[in-house]
């Protein structure tokens, strides 16, 4: 049974996580994205860009592992097997570019349950070390009891 | 791309995607985005969580169907948000061709030069993402 006295907690942020074009080359790869500004520096400088850009879902590369170690206190009691992707947002404040330091605060905004199941929404607000804000990355995730 | 403001209304269809997504896709997928949760790789695993099979990173399912928007815009930055709900599971076979998932997107409403896009992703007859809509900024000119 997940402990209740988390929600509304703000975990402390995480970071510096450095985005690095092979990564970003790697990410796109992965998801069959062949746009030249994910994978050609010149492209993206020509475009505006200050260095290669990374594809609108990047962000679950690091803030996935904030989410897991989070999911995986013994003290929030969540059961990390069964659990589920029930949905996910991103609302970008700016694009993410490589060369881009970023911290991960994580936020338990909800937790609820009904029919069997617990639903959790979990919300990440990642930053620059100067606090300029970049993304809200927002997800739900679901475990049966 | 010819993507331009004053072009872009609400009904406007963007080009369809048909996405082939493979046993080598998802540890690709795995290996690139650091989620190594096996019912995505181990048909073992898969089973034992009560799945017919091994099943696509609804992450994977989401940034590819993402492409439609980002290949016509030709330019990512111009997303503003972009999110779904998982609602069923893609299921890739051990096999060569993988799991067949076709994408279509259309106008909804543009607002301030902001376009909302409505994606639909369909895989064995059945939409796998709902409620999935990017908001993407129209070039100016």
């Amino acid at each position: 049974m997940p402990d209740e006295s988390f929600v509304g907690r703000t975990l402390p942020a995480a970071g510096p996580y450095q985005v690095g074009r092979e990564k970003i080359r790697e990410f796109a790869t992965a998801i069959g994205d062949p746009s030249p500004l994910s994978h050609d520096v010149d492209a993206a400088r020509a475009a505006g860009h200050p260095d290669l850009v990374a594809p609108p879902t990047f962000s679950t590369t690091f803030a996935m592992p904030v989410i897991e170690g989070f999911l995986k206190d013994p003290d929030f009691g969540w059961d990390y097997t069964r659990m589920v992707h029930g949905d996910q947002r991103i609302v970008f404040q700016r694009p993410i570019f490589a060369g881009d330091e970023l911290f991960t605060t994580l936020h338990v905004d909800t937790l609820s349950t009904r029919a069997g199941s617990h639903f959790l929404t979990l919300r990440c607000e990642v930053a620059t070390a100067a606090e300029e804000p970049v993304a809200t990355f927002t997800g739900l995730l679901v475990t049966q009891t | 791309m010819s993507v331009e403001k004053g072009s872009v209304v609400k009904g406007t269809e963007l080009p369809p995607l048909e996405l082939h997504l493979t046993r080598a896709d998802l540890v690709r997928y795995a290996g690139a985005s650091g989620d190594l949760n096996p019912i995505h790789w181990s048909d073992r695993v898969a089973t034992g969580a009560g799945l017919p099979g091994v099943i696509a990173h609804g992450m994977l399912t989401l940034g590819a169907a993402g492409r439609i928007v980002t290949d016509w815009v030709g330019d990512a930055t111009r997303v503003r948000s972009y999110g779904a709900r998982f609602t069923r599971p893609v299921l890739v076979p051990d096999d060569d061709s993988g799991a067949t998932v076709t994408v279509t997107a259309v106008v909804s409403d543009v607002t301030d030069g902001i376009a909302k896009v409505d994606i639909k992703a369909v895989y064995d007859g059945k939409a796998v993402l709902g409620r999935a809509v990017a908001e993407v900024v129209l070039p100016a000119h």
